[in-house]
């Protein structure tokens, strides 16, 4: 077993337990319609913890992903349920602002957490341009897509296998992953190699806002309507996400089965609590504990891996 | 230096603009005030009395020194050098105002012991960070993440929904003010004079840009490292707390979501205010500036009357390029 199995193993772990203990409290979950209830909203979370990965393996970090996926939400409602030229028009050129925010952070030295602070007000400005109160509607097609009966599996588990395995092959087994991945672990030697630094940054922050838009997506495809502040919590989980799942805050060590894992970790934890008939009050404290006790669980591990 | 650039300052015209480049150039924290004094004279030509202008700066510096009383924490956080950010400073704000005011219960009587319940769960919150850092080996931006949960938590536990108001006497205390000065801003001014106190005219201080600039090398020379990160998570922690005590009793009650808005605030008021993200090189001054200019930029859109999304957006692009403009350019395209 190399490192890279040792790093996958911990978030595995994590989710199988939480999972195991959720089917011990609710036998009936252990079922294609309880499945689907428990991850159902765990397909955005994925996908913005995707795009929150694509940023750290660039050794940045978003702090706009929020605001930005509810940005998308809110266009999904309006523009793209009405008249889907502009709307798709909208989301391709907010992805192209994306890029070059990347590569205008790499250009000019800039820190990343604070640029993406600054555009958290600027997306979440243009949501509330866009839809000034909650509302709209999904796309029919969208509906259709999250809420499919699909044979065996439903949606929301392979939903995430697909993101998964797709961005594994990406990130982990392409050339140009293998750079992106470079230029977390040492961008000089990236560049001295000839590659433009400023050009995959620009396309690390370019994909990562895909994955927001298909976030902003899914969450209106579940939620059938939007609004300014449907998805501010991303920022947050997204991190935790990442981090949950074996990624590394610099040195472009990530991991997308475990970003996605991790994402699918924190959205069971919230189920878990429910069906401990623990009051919501302590929701959010669950999920920070979860977090704090993986993350010392990892400690344990990482002293192993050293001596390995 | 400061004595060269003075007995410059003294000849007359010739010399006062490669003065003001040379002063703009040393001194970081000049952009900031520039900006806010730009930004106060754009708002001006909206608002046109004289009692306006007054009345706008008025309440600049009483919202500014919220602001400063986090950003300082904040900052000497920062200092610590790459990744050590607190992201904990909202919730720990929220669960230190929710506790002392309920505990305080509207009695002028316990207003001493309500001040010492903020600062100790501002204590308790920092001791809980600095111990995940320490001894779970969490990157700080996480560790002060998830334990932010957990506070939040506690915080809605503890406040059920319920606005607990301030009492009265301390409720005209923070809304007051003398000499013409609010008084939330004397107290954060006295915080940013300690602070800038012991940032550079104390060992203590160096110890912490050392840290900063290079924590192994500090280790090698003496620095009690470990030591001086401890101090300083608990001091921000403690300032969040004293902040959100204050800001409470101003508002007139603490409520869930009164910390959001400082998450952006903090860390934004200590790199606009020329302090480097990276850590190892900070001031206090700029903060002050930085916090003025916040909220200035938003009373500004405010004034012209524009709608609240075209607002949060030009305040997101205008912080955007004012990070861009004060950045050194470092790579080539």
């Amino acid at each position: 077993m190399n490192r890279e199995h040792l790093r996958i193993l911990l978030p595995v772990l994590s989710l199988g337990i939480l999972l195991a203990a959720v089917f011990y409290m609710q036998p009936r979950a252990m079922s294609y319609f309880g499945l689907n209830l428990l991850f159902n909203l765990a397909v955005p979370v994925a996908l913005a913890t995707i795009a929150q990965m694509m940023i750290l393996m660039v050794n940045d970090i978003d702090l706009s992903i929020g605001s930005f996926v509810s940005f998308c939400a809110c266009v999904t409602a309006t523009f793209v349920q009405t008249d889907p030229v502009i709307g798709y028009g909208i989301l391709f050129a907010a992805i192209l602002v994306y890029a070059a925010m990347g590569a205008i952070i790499y250009a000019r030295g800039l820190p990343a957490i604070v640029v993406t602070l600054g555009m958290s007000f600027f997306w979440s400005g243009m949501a509330v341009l866009v839809l000034p109160s909650p509302g709209g509607s999904a796309p029919d097609w969208l509906r259709a897509l999250m809420t499919a009966k699909t044979p065996i599996l439903p949606v929301a588990i392979i939903a995430p296998i697909v993101i998964a395995v797709v961005m594994h092959y990406f990130v982990k087994r392409s050339s140009l992953g293998v750079l992106l991945r470079g230029v977390g672990g040492n961008e000089r030697a990236v560049a001295r190699s000839g590659w433009s630094v400023t050009g995959l940054k620009a396309f690390a922050y370019g994909v990562a806002a895909l994955f927001c838009v298909l976030s902003g997506m899914a969450l209106v495809g579940l939620a059938t309507s939007a609004d300014a502040n449907i998805a501010l919590r991303y920022t947050l989980l997204s991190i935790a996400g990442v981090i949950l799942g074996g990624g590394e805050f610099t040195g472009g060590r990530v991991s997308p089965i475990g970003a996605v894992i991790g994402a699918l970790t924190l959205t069971l934890a919230a189920s878990f609590l429910s069906f401990l008939h623990l009051s919501p009050d302590w929701q959010i404290g669950a999920q920070g504990a979860i977090l704090i006790i993986v993350l010392a669980v990892r400690l344990v591990f990482t002293r192993r891996e050293a001596l390995v | 230096m400061n004595m060269i650039n003075k007995d410059n300052n003294m000849q007359p015209q010739k010399r006062s603009a490669r003065d003001f480049l040379e002063l703009v150039s040393g001194k970081p924290w000049i952009w900031a005030f520039l900006a806010a004094g730009a930004t106060y004279l754009a708002t001006l030509l909206v608002v046109t009395n004289s009692a306006g202008a007054g009345a706008l700066l008025y309440a600049a510096l009483t919202f500014a020194s919220f602001s400063v009383i986090v950003g300082v924490g904040q900052m000497f956080v920062v200092t610590l050098g790459p990744g050590n950010v607190d992201l904990s400073i909202p919730a720990t704000m929220t669960l230190a105002a929710t506790l002392s005011l309920k505990f305080m219960a509207t009695d002028g009587a316990l207003i001493v012991p309500g001040v010492l319940i903020a600062i100790g769960v501002g204590l308790v919150c920092g001791l809980f960070n600095f111990s995940l850092i320490l001894l779970l080996r969490i990157p700080p931006i996480i560790a002060t993440l998830s334990s932010s949960f957990l506070f939040q938590s506690l915080a809605i536990w503890s406040n059920r929904g319920v606005r607990v108001k301030p009492p009265e006497l301390l409720a005209q205390f923070s809304t007051g003010g003398i000499f013409g000065l609010p008084n939330v801003a004397l107290i954060a001014l006295l915080v940013s004079v300690l602070a800038w106190c012991v940032l550079e005219k104390t060992i203590a201080g160096r110890w912490v840009l050392a840290t900063g600039q290079n924590k192994r090398a500090a280790r090698l020379g003496g620095v009690p490292v470990n030591a001086v990160r401890f101090v300083v998570y608990v001091g921000c922690a403690v300032l969040a707390g004293v902040a959100g005590f204050v800001l409470a009793s101003f508002s007139g009650g603490a409520n869930l979501n009164m910390g959001t808005e400082y998450m952006l605030m903090s860390i934004a008021v200590v790199v606009i205010g020329g302090s480097s993200i990276a850590g190892g090189n900070s001031n206090v001054p700029g903060i002050w500036g930085a916090a003025l200019f916040m909220f200035l930029i938003v009373s500004m859109l405010n004034s012209y009357g524009l709608g609240a999304g075209v607002r949060l957006m030009l305040t997101g692009l205008i912080i955007v390029s004012v990070v861009v403009l004060a950045s050194k350019r470092r790579h080539q395209i």
